[in-house]
């Protein structure tokens, strides 16, 4: 275990990093940690944690609004936002088992990885609820970027900068949300269907229809089953479901199964348990055009691995033996049809042996370099988190 | 008036030369230097600020569009890239010494993906020729911006354009995939793609609403989505704006995110009826529009559900639309605000910040004290459920006391935004309009911080240099003329 910084407050944060911005010490930058074990380690001799800086700082419920320091707990945010019949819009998910960590995520780390879940597909990424946030760059300034405001176009937005880039152009200490009412109703429609092509095709004939599917999944193993998810209130799902029910009947036998059943299949769904990733298997997060899925899904199967695919079937979560192979192969599956693919979870020496993120082309990698010494001079915040020096 | 950056001598003294090289790389007629043809682009929504540029070259292909980046980018010629000129906040405005690059030539529709429910179509395509190209299947391109029948995809991604279903659907980030970019060297770069949340740094999100500031888009890729079974309005009239705005409050507090909320002030609703003749209640301080989606039924169960709410705090008038005609109708005034502001002033300015929803009633107080303080009429409309306000301040341009104290009025109530907790502006962009009043909202740190992200995509601050970023720190010297 490196030497671990905690500072109570923002300003001791941004002391932290002057620190090491003077002494040019690279830090590992993390909440509660539970994401240690993603994308590549950090080699660093301090680790500096927003952890202490927690708490709700405001919530308004009527202007769907919520603010929080970055090591605030997400459960915690779940709780408050559960007490005014709210919700993440985003659901993002909870890696605890997935990632073999004890404590929960914070509201930084999932903002910082821009993890979000089944609703993903019909209601926006994390990132997307992201209003405004107050960082510390790496020269130890206090920053803000974006506001309290649903709207807001006033300056380059480095919120969705700052959203998925790890902690490597900035520390944020606290986050702005977008939140929404917590629909009253949720169900969801299984339909058995012959191969997951079809699968698909039953996914997308649902997202294309006017009843608001707001969950999409096709479920590892056989026999294949395809998963719709409508939210809403009580009348509107029931009418909804008759319809798409009526509208899919075509693709395989259906059932429905409704509110605390529902509820629960896209929680499994949404933290990826029913990928049953085992502890040996390393896991990937494919993002493709929901069609190309398949194909992806085939990949998988040849290495022995077991996929899920959520997001109409353009999100492939993958669990297979951890091999430089099974990586080079799975990297090649994703970009025949363009797509992107990110080693999510495996041994450190694949880790360190293979790009976990694909490469950019070389004029926005050199842009990319440029960015990042704009926010971070000295390179010393999480250096090597996201790919190899940088 | 707005300071501007002084022109490049050298370049002004190499006219003829470089358009000849610009002829040279865009051939045909997409080079235009003579003085009446080039009179159309020196100004865009922003009509108060113009200035003819020292050219304008109209691309084809994005390979056009790198050729020129890179001779600018080689000579050290500003750059002024142009949709279809509808931006509100001088976003387009030419510099004397910059050559506009014009994208409306680029105006064809490469992919339609219903199944993967995405569209590739090129930046000069406008927003609604997007949602007509995919009507005939039941889909849509959400973002819908009151210019959308002009206003083109590619201005869109770079001034991140809202409208009023944002509350529901989200702005133009949020309905994005991928980009084609070209940076200032010249070189073609693919952002995303047809997928979700590639992997990476968000590019997409931080060239999205950059102004121009970071390189120039030539292809877009779109979330298309289905549209609902249908869509009704109502409207809401009420004794008061505090009223109103605790109507709002109630209604979002009960769960329903209606797709629209519009909130118009008693100037506006009369500006609107003399125009529109929509039936708007005369004597009502505030009126809401308030639009709902799904079935009939569905309609009519949320639609009385917000009625029953309204009905707690003592409308003058309740409309339920029982037909999309009447729908329509209710639409009609508020659709034509602009114009209908236009109709009863000579010259107006269309501000656009936001504000935390509950501040509301204070900030509609405080806009019209200034407007006594100024001596101009005001009529405000707001995206109520977003917090996202238009004054729209009358003025008449042929006399120049009258300009100078509307633009003060308008700068005093951005102020007033950011000072109860909101922001210059909602959807139309910082431009040049707001340039000056950065300084009010980010700390000289933040603004340097944005700064150095241009200077990463764009070193010699040659891309739309004189918006967003107030002159005096810039890193490149840009001085004042």
């Amino acid at each position: 275990m490196t030497d671990l910084l905690a500072p109570a407050d923002e300003a001791g944060v941004a002391a932290a990093v002057a620190a090491a911005h003077a002494a040019r010490e690279p830090l590992a930058v993390e909440g509660n940690g539970t994401k240690r074990g993603l994308l590549r380690p950090v080699q660093a001799a301090r680790t500096l944690s927003v952890r202490n800086l927690s708490g709700i700082t405001l919530y308004r419920p009527a202007e769907l609004v919520l603010s929080a320091r970055a090591g605030t707990p997400i459960p915690e945010i779940e709780a408050a936002l559960a007490e005014k019949g709210q919700h993440l819009i985003a659901e993002p998910p909870d890696l605890r088992a997935l990632l073999g960590a004890s404590e929960p995520a914070t509201l930084g780390g999932i903002v910082a990885a821009n993890l979000s879940g089944p609703r993903r597909i019909a209601w926006g990424a994390m990132r997307d609820h992201v209003l405004g946030v107050r960082f510390v760059n790496g020269a130890g300034e206090v920053l803000r970027s974006g506001g309290r405001v649903l709207k807001n176009v006033t300056g380059l937005d480095l919120c969705k900068l700052l959203a998925g880039s790890y902690g490597t152009l900035g520390v944020m200490t606290e986050i702005t949300i977008k939140v929404l009412p917590a629909p009253e109703a949720s169900a969801t429609l299984l339909i058995t269907v012959p191969d997951l092509a079809a699968g698909v095709r039953a996914l997308s004939a649902g997202l294309g229809s006017p009843f608001g599917v707001s969950g999409a999944a096709l479920l590892p193993g056989a026999p294949h089953q395809a998963a719709l998810r409508l939210e809403d209130f009580a009348t509107s799902v029931a009418y909804r479901m008759g319809r798409l029910r009526e509208d899919l009947s075509r693709f395989g036998d259906a059932r429905v199964i409704e509110d605390a059943a529902s509820r629960a299949f896209w929680r499994d769904v949404r933290d990826a348990a029913v990928l049953a990733a085992q502890p040996e298997d390393a896991v990937w997060r494919i993002s493709v055009r929901p069609s190309a899925g398949p194909a992806v899904a085939q990949a998988v199967q040849a290495l022995g691995g077991r996929a899920l695919l959520d997001w109409g079937g353009g999100l492939v979560w993958v669990a297979a033996p951890a091999s430089e192979a099974a990586h080079d192969a799975l990297v090649a599956a994703a970009a025949v049809s363009g797509g992107t693919c990110t080693l999510f979870r495996a041994p450190e020496t694949l880790r360190l042996a293979v790009a976990v993120l694909p490469a950019e082309p070389a004029p926005l990698a050199a842009i990319g370099a440029r960015v990042k010494a704009a926010l971070d001079p000295a390179g010393i915040l999480n250096p090597g988190r996201m790919r190899a020096g940088l | 008036m707005i300071a501007q950056p002084a022109p490049k001598p050298g370049i002004l003294a190499r006219r003829d030369e470089i358009l000849a090289a610009l002829h040279a790389l865009v051939p045909g007629d997409g080079v235009i230097g003579d003085e009446t043809r080039l009179k159309p682009y020196e100004t865009d929504g922003l009509a108060a600020y113009r200035q003819v540029p020292l050219a304008v070259v109209l691309p084809r292909t994005t390979a056009e569009v790198a050729a020129v980046l890179r001779y600018c980018h080689r000579i050290g010629l500003r750059v002024v890239p142009r949709g279809a000129g509808t931006s509100l906040s001088g976003g387009a405005l030419p510099l004397a010494d910059a050559v506009v690059i014009g994208l409306m030539r680029m105006n064809r529709i490469l992919d339609i993906d219903l199944d993967d429910r995405f569209a590739v179509v090129e930046a000069g395509v406008t927003n609604i020729g997007i949602t007509n190209a995919v009507a005939g299947d039941g889909f849509f391109y959400a973002p819908d911006p009151s210019s959308q029948l002009a206003c083109m995809i590619g201005g869109n991604v770079m001034m991140n354009s809202g409208g009023a279903h944002c509350l529901k659907y989200g702005v133009t980030a949020n309905n994005l995939l991928g980009l084609k970019f070209v940076t200032i060297e010249g070189e073609v770069i693919d952002i995303g793609g047809a997928h979700l949340d590639a992997a990476g740094y968000d590019w997409l999100g931080l060239i999205t609403g950059s102004e121009g500031q970071l390189g120039i888009v030539t292809e877009v890729t779109v979330r298309i989505l289905r549209g609902p079974e249908g869509a009704r309005a109502m409207l809401a009239a009420f004794k008061g704006t505090e009223i109103a705005g605790a109507a709002v409050d109630a209604i979002i507090g009960s769960g329903i995110i209606p797709v629209a909320l519009e909130f118009m002030d008693k100037p506006c609703i009369h500006a609107c009826e003399a125009f529109a003749h929509a039936g708007y209640p005369l004597d009502a301080e505030a009126m809401l529009i308030i639009e709902v989606e799904g079935s009939t039924a569905e309609q009519d169960d949320l639609l009385n559900r917000i009625k029953a709410i309204c009905e707690r705090f003592d409308p003058i008038s309740l409309k339920l639309a029982e037909s999309p005609e009447q729908s329509l109708a209710i639409w009609k005034g508020r659709k034509g605000a602009f114009g209908a502001v236009g109709r009863i002033s000579p010259d107006y300015l269309c501000m656009d910040g936001t504000i935390p929803t509950s501040e509301l009633p204070f900030v509609l107080k405080r806009i019209g004290e200034m407007s006594t303080q100024f001596d101009l009429k005001v009529a405000n409309v707001f995206h109520a459920g977003d917090g996202n306000l238009h004054p729209l301040i009358m003025f008449d341009a042929n006399d120049p006391d009258s300009f100078h104290r509307a633009e003060a009025f308008g700068a005093a109530i951005l102020t007033l935004c950011v000072e109860v907790g909101g922001c210059l502006t909602g959807e139309h962009g910082v431009g040049v309009e707001k340039r000056d009043l950065m300084n009010v909202q980010f700390t000289a740190r933040e603004l340097d911080q944005q700064r150095a992200l241009k200077t990463a995509f764009d070193p010699q601050w040659l891309l739309n240099p004189s918006k967003v970023f107030p002159l005096d720190g810039a890193p490149v010297a840009m001085a004042a003329e």
